[in-house]
């Protein structure tokens, strides 16, 4: 009797990829849902678009590879990051602009690399960042929520603008966005107001902007499910949401008036999705555990300091693509101290 | 007894389905005397045993039918009386899965015994006669890795032992060979431990029991306290932890001390045994029996009863599962050893060795083969459970593209292949065949350097050989032509004189010649240098 041979060990995990992928997803529901809520359907079109731009690259792009096709598809990374990149654009992108994003993420970013866990980067980060560059009036065109408009923007109505720049009856995507509320804070201090000034308008909810404090809120909740779960380990968010309140702290310390409060900074704009969701993309983040609080700080401080000082309102994304830049560096020399060798 | 004892733990490690239920229970069974023994030559670490028997010779149990060859080996004895039937490669529990020398014997069934000597008192002994009788007795450490234990018995004159440490952990999934010994010879184990102590003059003892095997605990506890000489003896209950097992970790465990990276435990002043070796040790010098027996695990639910045997080293496989109610269902491997480390067998004519604690029989579909691999994308959950706290993502990608100097900065060489990390990988990678193929890579390269430095060397000495020997011509000839010059300024030369000249002329040749041979490298056939040098050359600029 001949017996089949094969190397230790013999007992592993039946989870795979798939389910960590999934369980991503499943922890940005609720703050979708939220979204929803305050900002109509916007995001789930972009979502959907995002995926299908996403899932036709990366089933084109294997299949000119040679690879195959159907078990990489499976593994659901290609939908996590059309889901991400569809949550972090404005909610009335024309669909081109979501297509032209996901597009470049998935063939730049992730297949000329050599596809999954081989991209230094980002490709979620990439693919905004280029739309960020390349279009910029799109890139800030935000919807105000809704109690704030006054008026509901229905499915079909977000569809049509989605999908052709108009909600109907005359009614251009142009005329219902606005600035976002970094963006607005970001002018108002460039007309030198101060922070409490600024935040008296309507744009600004209790401790964060409108509507996306409790987006945050419920990215925050999903976060901490995804630690719970294993799927991520809290280092990188610890590291992004604690450099950010750090130096967000030290400069509204110096001085309130210019510089919005730590709670501020974490409600409003990507710092939550960016600490969660963005940041701990393992493949082209940090791997070592203090490794991963280096790099979630270096996160953190530098969206501050692009958010403060720099070009653009939000800086998470061009952050993340900084330190993936220096990820590997960071790894070499933040190795754990290994069993039996000398303490450090 | 006392307060509970402050333990340390290591980083890492993973709770895993225990599977211990199955026979943990049930007590052990004597097995069958097999209708033949395999023994291999090699059952310990080190050089293998040399056979003093021949095909045909009767042998009584327990002598010796192999004797040690090196510091590093052991004595092999016949399990039973019978005959040997033959001296050639057989099937053997190998990760290759490649036949070994082994001797076969045939057992005549009548069990007869050789002289034995026990001894008396132990105490009596000096501890280098105590190493001297379990190194005869053939005992190597029965938990897995097959150690001379005579050896880590000596840990050398400048250095003391602070601590010995029974190792009763026995943390891979299904095995409970070590807990049914603790369980029905604690009075063995703890005497074994006597023994040890007093070869070592070992100042602490310590007996470590993962928490799940209560019963074991308390079996070591009563045994204990019924000897005379338990003082300073502790028994200590560990948390269950896949590896606690590892003798580095144990010692972590218990201690707090880690053991160098590749220094062994009398580095920190600890000497680990485990539980079944002690026992072997008991055997040996209380009554005179070298190491033929041990306890095995037949288990898995491809076997129909499973439970643990005592089984004779050699027995095949076969016999072990044959007496434990036979093949249950479609099996399609076999593993000897615990599903995490365990490594297969090509089929089950393979012989139970010192070292064996489990047969495993896994039914289709109990331990399924992993799903194909995907790429790793760094989740970091290897690091997360690695014991000895290495990358091994990174190590993993630095071995799968053979870039072996980096897979050794990251320190591949303190990983003890615990496989904490293959089990928890999400994209399935084998990554503990990564780390084996690339040491296996490291060492051959290391060989190569080495074989190449010497015929470098091999090289450079003929080469200053035959420039000393062209020189010693340069100088005779001088000489000679001095001479010449001498006896025609001489005027006539006297043949007396000339013939005196020329006979130690002879003898200076001779000790000329017999100089550069004794210089140079003889064993060497001269023709065979210049090949060995380019060969040398080659490999240096390649």
């Amino acid at each position: 009797m001949l017996f089949r041979l094969s190397g230790s060990p013999h007992l592993n995990v039946p989870d795979g990829m798939p389910l960590v992928m999934r369980r991503v997803i499943y922890a940005l529901l609720p703050a979708i849902a939220v979204y929803v809520w305050f900002f109509s359907w916007g995001v789930v079109i972009n979502i959907l678009v995002a995926s299908v731009a996403a899932l036709a690259s990366e089933a084109l792009l294997l299949q000119a590879r040679g690879k195959p096709v159907r078990p990489a598809l499976a593994d659901g990374s290609a939908l996590v990051t059309a889901v991400l990149l569809g949550m972090a654009l404005p909610p009335l992108s024309p669909w081109w602009l979501t297509t032209v994003g996901t597009v470049f993420a998935i063939v730049v970013a992730k297949q000329l690399y050599g596809g999954l866990g081989y991209n230094p980067f980002n490709p979620a980060m990439v693919g905004y960042v280029v739309l960020l560059i390349s279009f910029p009036r799109e890139m800030t065109a935000w919807l105000p929520p809704r109690d704030l408009t006054g008026f509901d923007i229905t499915f079909m109505q977000t569809v049509s603008a989605i999908f052709t720049g108009s909600l109907g009856d005359g009614l251009t995507v142009d005329a219902v966005t606005s600035a976002s509320p970094l963006d607005t804070l970001r002018i108002g201090i460039g007309m030198a107001k101060t922070v409490d000034e600024v935040v008296l308008s309507p744009t600004f909810g209790s401790f964060g902007g409108k509507g996306w404090e409790w987006v945050d809120m419920a990215l925050l909740l999903g976060g901490l499910w995804m630690i719970y779960k294993r799927v991520i380990t809290w280092h990188i968010p610890a590291g992004v949401l604690g450099g950010l309140v750090l130096i967000a702290l030290i400069f509204h310390g110096i001085d309130p008036n210019r510089y919005a409060s730590p709670l501020f900074h974490l409600f409003s704009g990507a710092a939550m999705l960016g600490a969660f969701f963005i940041a701990t993309d393992p493949v082209s983040a940090c791997t070592t555990p203090r490794g991963r609080l280096i790099f979630g700080a270096g996160i953190g401080i530098l969206t501050y300091i692009i958010r403060t000082w720099g070009g653009y309102p939000d800086g998470v994304a061009f952050s993340v693509l900084l330190m993936n830049l220096a990820a590997p560096t960071i790894d070499y020399y933040t190795q754990p101290r290994v069993f039996g060798h000398g303490r450090s | 007894m006392t307060k509970p004892r402050k333990l340390w733990r290591f980083h890492g490690g993973l709770h895993l389905p225990e599977h211990k239920q199955e026979t943990c229970h049930q007590p052990s069974v004597k097995a069958r005397i097999p209708t033949r023994l395999i023994l291999p030559l090699q059952q310990h670490i080190g050089q293998p045993a040399e056979p003093v028997v021949k095909v045909g010779d009767q042998v009584l149990k327990g002598q010796v039918v192999a004797q040690p060859s090196g510091y590093v080996s052991v004595p092999i004895h016949a399990s039973t009386s019978g005959v040997v039937t033959a001296i050639g490669e057989f099937p053997v529990p190998h990760p290759s899965g490649l036949p070994a020398p082994c001797i076969v014997i045939e057992p005549d069934g009548k069990d007869e015994w050789t002289e034995r000597h026990p001894v008396a008192d132990y105490r009596q002994l000096a501890p280098a006669e105590v190493r001297n009788l379990i190194r005869a007795g053939g005992i190597v450490g029965m938990g897995g890795a097959g150690f001379p234990t005579f050896i880590k018995l000596d840990p050398g004159p400048d250095k003391t032992v602070e601590t010995l440490i029974l190792n009763g952990a026995e943390c891979e999934p299904y095995i409970t060979a070590d807990d049914r010994l603790m369980r029905e010879q604690p009075h063995e184990v703890i005497g074994g431990l006597m023994i040890l102590r007093h070869a070592l003059q070992a100042r602490e003892c310590l007996i470590g029991v993962e928490d799940n095997k209560p019963e074991a605990y308390a079996a070591l506890l009563e045994a204990l306290r019924a000897h005379p000489d338990g003082d300073g003896i502790q028994v200590v209950q560990i948390p269950t932890l896949y590896p606690t097992g590892g003798e580095k970790q144990l010692i972590k465990v218990l201690t707090g001390k880690e053991v160098p990276s590749r220094g062994l435990p009398s580095d920190v002043g600890v000497v680990c045994q485990n539980v079944a070796t002690a026992a072997a040790i008991y055997r040996c010098i209380t009554a005179g029996e070298p190491l033929i027996s041990r306890l095995v695990t037949v288990t898995g639910q491809g076997v129909a009863q499973p439970r643990n045997m005592e089984a004779l080293i050699g027995t095949p496989v076969r016999e072990l599962i044959e007496q434990c109610g036979g093949y249950a269902g479609e099996v399609e491997k076999l593993i000897m050893g615990g599903p995490m480390m365990g490594i297969t067998l090509p089929n089950d004519t393979v012989p139970i060795t010192k070292t064996t604690n489990c047969v495993l029989v896994p039914a289709r579909g109990e331990l399924p083969a992993p799903q194909p691999a995907t790429p790793c994308i760094r989740c970091g959950e290897c690091m997360r459970v690695c014991p000895t706290n290495l990358l091994p993502q990174q190590i993993y990608w630095h071995a799968r593209a053979k870039d072996f100097d980096k897979a050794q900065d990251y320190n591949l060489f303190d990983c003890i292949e615990c496989g904490c990390c293959a089990y928890v990988c999400q994209s399935h990678i084998p990554l503990v065949q990564y780390f084996r193929f690339a040491k296996t890579e490291i060492r051959a390269q290391e060989h190569e350097r080495k074989k190449a430095e010497l015929a470098r060397k091999r090289h450079e000495s003929r080469v200053e050989r035959l420039e000393r020997e062209k020189a010693e011509r340069a100088e005779r000839l001088r000489q000679k032509k001095e001479a010449a010059a001498a006896t025609t300024a001489g005027g006539a030369p006297d043949p007396k004189k000339a013939a005196i000249e020329a006979a130690m002329e002879r003898v200076r040749a001779k000790r000329a010649a017999a100089q550069a041979a004794a210089g140079g490298e003889t064993s060497n056939p001269a023709q065979q240098e210049p090949a060995a040098a380019e060969t040398a050359q080659a490999k240096e600029t390649g």
